[in-house]
């Protein structure tokens, strides 16, 4: 056993940080650093450098256009990015459809979307919850119905993540209502600027618009467009929230906000010094560095048994339980760390060139906590987490 | 013992409860947050009528006479309704100050004015490094041809651009965070050299920072003894903290009664969520974290009249608590809600930001247990 990083991954470190050094534009950083919802030309500019580069994809194997990295090489890029304040690296395509496709899809589909992925070319979206369907995903009613070589489309998806960029659609539909109601789905495809789609936005409590409600209306999509069996789509979608699993525990992204916390509390005063020495603060930012440091080796376990052929269980589970936990926790003291300064709330935009009320520090603080009370409920919600833990780990 | 409400008191709760219900259903407030001053002087008006501005004032300034409780069922009721007029500003806070410190003429002045509607008042304490002390002023007050001289900045004012006055918290004499030496002031909201900042709040609220680049003041706009504001200050400040405690109970209670409807009727896997006793058990745990914060804000209430040690420690008990309880509740209606709960169309996300933001009115949880254990 050993905890401590060779003298070649920390060659590895210096050679990402040395890149984004140069690489990252300062206005993408500011803007990163300001707000959760950037615009999508944001996020694909940087999926474009770090593919000129041959980073697109650093959790995919080479002979997919990945880096083939370790799971410690993963972890310090996603440490140094974080870090260096880079947009992150969109998950719909990397993390989600693209293993999809890679393991279920035929060779022509993989032709087709996985190059483009890392090219930062398409904008994917998730198409699974619907209004009546949500932990209860398995009873989705948005129906697939075959005509000719195509299936036509009926339904309504919801809660869809920047639906409103995206250039394609996975999406849960069903192709069968008579057996188990896990085992009539289908995994499809969908261009989104097939006639028949409509985009609507929801604006969420930070104010922002990145969910949306998608309807369909008689969609005709491609039977090429479907991934594996028809009626297989749970398998693949479970596949697919193992993988959205071990990615979700945030550990870099969480490292960067404890940094900023500890910063503000520098900066901010409590009882004429400063915050940072405020007793009951300090105890509360040392529980997030330590729950943050239990959640680091844990998520490197479960890489490292990842990486030795054992898939992520359902023991992965407890990665999104505990990563979401520390992320609402960080973000929430980060806002009770300002006082006062909570009570602003007006988000000053590029070519606004009044200063921002309070301190900047405070610059989009509440937008993250609030938006990231959501952490517990996507993802498969942390309730729901708890009870795959409890039936398939623990045998209840 | 006795916690019944009088018969008055009784009339006060149905009268400000149908108010809260009917002039400030969800959609009517969501208009209201977004006018100019986010409240609606008409409000004002009738607030004035039913007697609510002077509830807690004594009948020779036009008052009814009433005191902690009564305050108590206005704010639980302004808690429930999500109400933006600035009452507690004016109507306990500026009024607890006239009244405790005003000389005769202030009182005779201002009191039935504030009654009567006619005058609206904000607090300006809070100061970029004061956190939440009272005590830590660097804003200052010269002496200067028998009046005042004012420089410095005010963190956070509320409802400044509608008030008429704003009563200002300035160092006289002493170091910055000295006991005494802090001055009260009354100052027009509309003085040469006094430039604002305004902004809307989380809770859609309207807030302000000030800076005062040396306003001049005459002689009498002294408000209780020079150098010896902070007693006060503190006074005035428990009464209005009081008030958000019983706020919070109003916010609380309307969440719990909006997951309880909801998991009654939200299907998944079949059956309703409230079928499954995780979400049973989360729901007795804001039951509890709710009368939990109701049984400190009536102490809080009925202590505000005691001593001030005994007072004090009531108020930052009852303060400590409903902010812990306040985020609790709040964070877990949003869960329970699902993605629901994250739309901005719900009314629940908006009752958090409001909880939210009353635990840090006048001091968060933490700062009320320290204050509370400084207390022994
Ligand atoms: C910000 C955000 C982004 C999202 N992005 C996407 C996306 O891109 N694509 C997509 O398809 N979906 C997305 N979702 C949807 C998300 O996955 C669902 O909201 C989630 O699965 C919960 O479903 P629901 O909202 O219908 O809540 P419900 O399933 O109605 O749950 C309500 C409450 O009941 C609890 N509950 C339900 N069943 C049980 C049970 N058996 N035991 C105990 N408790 C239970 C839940 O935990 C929750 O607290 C997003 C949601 C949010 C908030
Ligand atoms: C966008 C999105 C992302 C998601 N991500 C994940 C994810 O990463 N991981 C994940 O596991 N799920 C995730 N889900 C939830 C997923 O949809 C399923 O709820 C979950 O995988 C269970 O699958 P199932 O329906 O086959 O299980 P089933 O065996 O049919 O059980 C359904 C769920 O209900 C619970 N349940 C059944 N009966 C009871 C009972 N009596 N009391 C309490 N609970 C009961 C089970 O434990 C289980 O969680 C996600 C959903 C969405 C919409």
């Amino acid at each position: 056993m050993d905890l401590e990083y060779s003298a070649a991954e920390r060659a590895f470190r210096e050679e990402v940080r040395a890149f984004i050094k140069t690489a990252l534009p300062d206005d993408l950083r500011r803007r990163a650093g300001q707000t959760q919802h950037l615009d999508r030309e944001d996020y694909l500019a940087w999926q474009r450098i770090l593919h000129a580069r041959g980073w697109g994809a650093p959790s995919w194997p080479v002979e997919l256009g990945g880096t083939g990295w370790t799971p410690a090489q993963r972890h310090i890029f996603d440490e140094e990015c974080a870090e260096a304040g880079a947009p992150p690296q969109l998950p719909f395509g990397l993390a989600m459809v693209g293993p999809v496709i890679a393991t279920y899809g035929t060779e022509a589909q993989k032709a087709r979307f996985l190059p483009r992925i890392v090219a930062g070319l398409d904008w994917w979206c998730q198409g699974y919850s619907e209004p009546g369907s949500g932990s209860d995903l398995a009873s989705l009613k948005t129906r697939a119905e075959t005509d000719g070589d195509d299936y036509v489309v009926n339904g309504h998806k919801i809660w869809t993540t920047q639906a409103h960029f995206a250039d394609w659609m996975f999406c849960l539909v069903r192709t069968d209502g008579s057996g188990k109601p896990q085992d009539g789905i289908t995994f499809l495809l969908i261009d989104m600027k097939t006639p028949g789609i409509t985009v609507r936005p929801i604006i969420s409590i930070d104010g922002a618009h990145s969910l949306n409600e998608v309807f369909f209306d008689n969609v005709r999509v491609p039977r090429d467009n479907r991934v594996g069996e028809e009626g297989r789509g749970w398998t693949y979608a479970k596949f697919l929230l193992g993988n959205e699993r071990t990615s979700i525990a945030g550990v870099a992204a969480s490292k960067k906000r404890l940094h900023r916390l500890k910063e503000i509390a520098r900066a901010e005063f409590a009882g004429g010094r400063p915050l940072i020495e405020n007793l009951p603060f300090r105890d509360r930012i040392a529980q997030a560095e330590i729950d943050l440091m239990a959640l680091e080796f844990t998520n490197l376990r479960v890489l490292a048994d990842e990486s030795a052929g054992k898939g992520p269980g359902p023991e992965a589970s407890l990665l999104k339980i505990l990563g979401t936990n520390l992320q609402q926790a960080i973000n929430e003291l980060a806002v009770e760390a300002l006082g006062y300064y909570a009570n602003p709330y007006e988000a000053l935009h590029d070519g606004d060139n009044r200063s921002p009320v309070g301190p900047v520090h405070a610059e989009g603080l509440m937008e993250a906590h609030l938006y990231f009370r959501a952490a517990s409920i996507y993802g498969g919600s942390n309730e729901i987490q708890r009870n795959v833990i409890a039936k398939m780990v623990l045998g209840l | 013992m006795d916690f019944a409400y009088s018969e008055e008191q009784r009339m006060l709760a149905d009268s400000v409860g149908r108010f809260a219900r009917d002039v400030y259903s969800f959609e009517n407030w969501r208009k209201l947050s977004d006018t100019e001053d986010g409240f609606d002087r008409a409000n004002w008006a009738r607030m004035a009528e039913l007697g609510w501005l002077g509830a807690c004032l004594p009948e020779e300034y036009g008052g009814l006479n009433g005191g902690g409780v009564e305050a108590m069922v206005i704010a639980e009721a302004f808690g429930r309704g999500l109400i933006q007029e600035p009452y507690m500003w004016t109507a306990i806070v500026g009024a607890g100050l006239v009244l405790a410190g005003g000389s005769a003429a202030q009182r005779t002045a201002l009191l039935p004015a504030i009654a009567e509607g006619r005058l609206i008042l904000s607090l300006a304490s809070a100061e970029p490094q004061s956190r939440f002390d009272l005590n830590d002023v660097a804003c200052s007050a010269k002496a200067e041809g028998g009046g005042y001289v004012l420089s410095g900045h005010k963190s956070v004012v509320f409802h400044a651009q509608s008030a008429d006055r704003l009563i200002v918290a300035a160092r006289t004499g002493g170091g910055q965070r000295d006991r005494d030496g802090i001055s009260l002031f009354l100052v027009p909201a509309q003085a040469d050299g006094l430039t604002r900042r305004d902004y809307r709040t989380t809770d859609r609220r309207r807030a302000s920072d000030l800076t005062f680049y040396g306003v001049r003041l005459g002689p009498d706009a002294l408000l209780g003894p020079p150098g010896g504001g902070l007693p006060l200050l503190e006074q005035a400040v428990d009464r209005g903290t009081a008030f958000a405690c019983a706020e919070a109970v109003g916010a609380m209670a309307v969440l719990n009664e909006a997951t309880l409807a909801y998991v009654k009727t939200r299907r998944q896997f079949g059956r309703a969520i409230g079928d499954f006793q995780v979400i049973q058990h989360r729901l007795v745990d804001m039951m509890a974290a709710l009368e939990e914060a109701r049984s400190l804000a009536l102490v809080a209430a009925v202590r505000l009249d005691a001593p001030a040690p005994e007072r004090a420690r009531a108020v930052a008990a009852a303060k400590a608590k409903a902010g812990q309880s306040g985020r609790f509740v709040g964070q877990q209606a949003i869960q329970l809600h699902g993605g629901m709960g994250m739309t901005d169309e719900l009314s629940v996300g908006h009752y958090y930001k409001r909880l939210m933001m009353l635990d840090v009115l006048f001091g968060n949880a933490d700062h009320q247990r320290q204050r509370f254990a400084a207390m022994g």
